[in-house]
């Protein structure tokens, strides 16, 4: 990131035309981030706390909240640790397949949320699907049940973290690796030691970037919930079902406290990381 | 002999890194390992230190079969070109890094390291990350770090290559009484033959994947075993059929000793004088004087000149029939 903010300095354009630039990008993000989610806000507390108060005094919705942080939080760290040893995998090995393996990895980005929920259906559907027959018969239901939900969940977030590892371990090589081999390190020290401490910013902003997404995840969760209320219903199902019902301020009070944690994070994370880092 | 290398072969795809290579490296003494980049030097560095893996051939090193042992248990000490420098860690836990590995009780880590810190004058460093100090510094950290572990062998790829020309030669000469002092088994590799002739005792001539010459600073330079190692060592030009060194070459304004000659060009570079003539044949060669030389010989462009090879010098007979002969700029980088 700090990359960027230097080739900028460096390149000291004519004045006039760089204010057109800012301005036209304010702009453009203000009415397209800002106003909108500043409205949310607005509208959450259009009659002060109420709106607050009655949804968090709401068990239904409580517990979607509660549902919603243990999905996101189980996807966030399956992803985390999936992430890190695919990005090691993709940028210090070869081998057959690896233009491949990269292209699917894009794919959950690419593919709607929906169609990936249709497909966990098809795959692990309790009735019909390929294992989930087998896998219910031996008690573990998927599809209209936690599990599945955590399974859609990882998948739509799926490349978050390796998108931002593999170009830090790209860009550090594997000489620091190397060295530390030949001192003596194995490879689980090697990777402790070394590789993490260089990586972990990286690691830190996809898990940011993962949890984000995860808190908000609506499309492939929906399909695979059952949005039973009480049960399966997440956040983004509350606010949903409460807006198609008329329920205006439970809506925008629940959005208003998911784009919270979201916005939170990123905040956190860009305050924290180091400026002269990479 | 301290590290033996027999029949090691590797290819990269289609590229031969190293050809049946076989060399022994003689324990306590500083070996460079010299070559144009690509001929297979810093691979055969990094089979020794097990970065690489040969594709076959053996790897011993004191006695020891290292050829399937992974890198961490060879006990060797590698530096790289671009330091490899632990960057989240301060001088002292980079130099400490092996000794923390190794489990070593903590004041005993700490004195060593102190000791380390002093041998590479970095002790005022120590609490310093590695981006707040100089490529040179950092170079000596690495080989603190290298040195720390007490290694069998240590083994340095293009150590200097990416310094400034002045820190550079001060780094050599400090290698030079680093290991005098040391006496650690060292295995440098490097493409600058002026590094090569003044810091190692012994010199290994690699190009293309094959060792060409194995033997002493004086021994390559004096008695070159082929063509390629006569160039590559130092500036050639060609007599005859003889590549011999441009400053081996006499010049006389009388008697009949050597071939006629007329000079074509005079260049003074600095103390030295580079005199361009074409033989009665045709033949530009190239001769290279001091000052004094050359005001006493008192010559000029179109002067005629009789030029012969100092007796005892070495050459070697082109085996390429060239037609031309190599301006000695171009046979340095060779």
């Amino acid at each position: 990131m700090a990359e960027h903010s230097i080739t900028t300095r460096n390149q000291v354009g004519r004045r006039p035309g760089r204010y057109v630039l800012r301005t036209v990008v304010a702009a453009y993000l203000f009415f397209l981030v800002a106003w909108p989610l500043y409205l949310v806000g607005r509208n959450a507390f259009a009659d002060g706390f109420t709106s607050l108060n009655d949804i968090l005094t709401d068990p239904d919705v409580t517990h979607a909240l509660r549902l919603t942080v243990v999905i996101a939080v189980t996807a966030v760290v399956i992803n985390t640790v999936f992430g890190v040893g695919i990005s090691i995998l993709l940028v210090r090995y070869d081998f057959p397949g690896k233009r491949l393996l990269n292209a699917m990895l894009d794919m959950p980005l690419s593919v709607s949320p929906i169609v990936v929920g249709l497909a966990l259906v098809l795959v692990y559907g309790g009735r019909e699907g390929w294992f989930g027959p087998t896998l219910e018969a031996a008690g573990l239901q998927i599809i209209f049940a936690t599990p599945g939900m955590v399974l859609a969940t990882v998948f739509v977030a799926l490349p978050l973290v390796i998108r931002e590892v593999v170009p830090v371990l790209q860009e550090i090589g594997d000489e620091q690796e190397q060295a530390a081999r030949s001192l003596g390190a194995n490879a689980v020290q090697t990777f402790r030691r070394i590789t993490l401490p260089a990586i972990k910013w990286g690691v830190i902003y996809g898990v940011v970037l993962s949890l984000a997404r995860s808190l908000g995840e609506f499309g492939a969760v929906k399909v695979v919930s059952g949005n039973v209320l009480g049960e399966t219903r997440t956040a983004t199902l509350v606010v949903e079902e409460k807006y198609l019902n008329f329920d205006k301020g439970g809506s925008y009070a629940t959005a208003f406290l998911l784009a919270l944690v979201a916005v939170a994070c990123i905040i956190v994370v860009s305050v924290l990381r180091p400026k002269e880092d990479r | 002999m301290s590290i033996e290398i027999v029949n090691v072969g590797k290819r990269f795809g289609d590229f031969v890194a190293l050809d049946d290579v076989s060399v022994s490296i003689p324990s306590g003494r500083l070996t460079a390992l010299l070559g144009p980049s690509g001929g297979g030097k810093s691979t055969l560095l990094r089979i020794i230190a097990g970065l690489e893996r040969a594709d076959t051939g053996k790897v011993e090193i004191e006695g020891v079969d290292a050829t399937g042992l992974p890198p961490q248990k060879r006990n060797v000490g590698f530096v790289f070109q671009h330091y490899a420098a632990f960057k989240h860690l301060t001088v002292r836990r980079n130099v400490a890094f092996g000794l923390e590995i190794r489990k070593r009780p903590k004041d005993e880590i700490r004195r060593r390291v102190d000791e380390l810190l002093a041998l590479v004058h970095l002790e005022q460093f120590a609490e310093r990350l590695p981006a707040q100090l100089s490529g040179g510094q950092r170079q000596r950290m690495a080989l603190a770090r290298a040195l720390a572990v007490e290694p069998t062998v240590l083994l340095l790829d293009e150590p200097f290559g990416a310094l400034d020309a002045k820190v550079r030669k001060e780094l050599r000469d400090w290698l030079r009484r680093l290991h005098d002092e040391v006496h650690v088994t060292t295995v440098f590799v490097t493409h600058d033959q002026e590094e090569a002739l003044e810091v190692a005792d012994e010199i290994v001539v690699i190009n293309e994947g094959r060792v060409e010459q194995i033997g002493s600073p004086d021994d390559l330079y004096d008695r070159p075993a082929n063509e390629f190692v006569m160039r590559f060592l130092g500036p050639v030009t060609q007599l005859g059929d003889q590549l011999v060194r441009p400053h081996d070459l006499q010049l006389s304004t009388a008697g009949t000793l050597g071939l006629a000659a007329r000079v074509t060009r005079v260049t003074r570079i600095g103390f030295e004088i580079r005199v361009d003539v074409t033989t009665t044949g045709g033949q530009p060669v190239t001769a290279t004087l001091t000052r004094n030389e050359f005001l006493a010989l008192g010559v000029a462009v179109d002067s005629e000149v009789r030029v012969q090879l100092a007796p005892g010098s070495p050459s070697t007979t082109v085996s390429t029939p060239a037609t031309r002969s190599v301006p000695p700029t171009l046979a340095v980088t060779g």
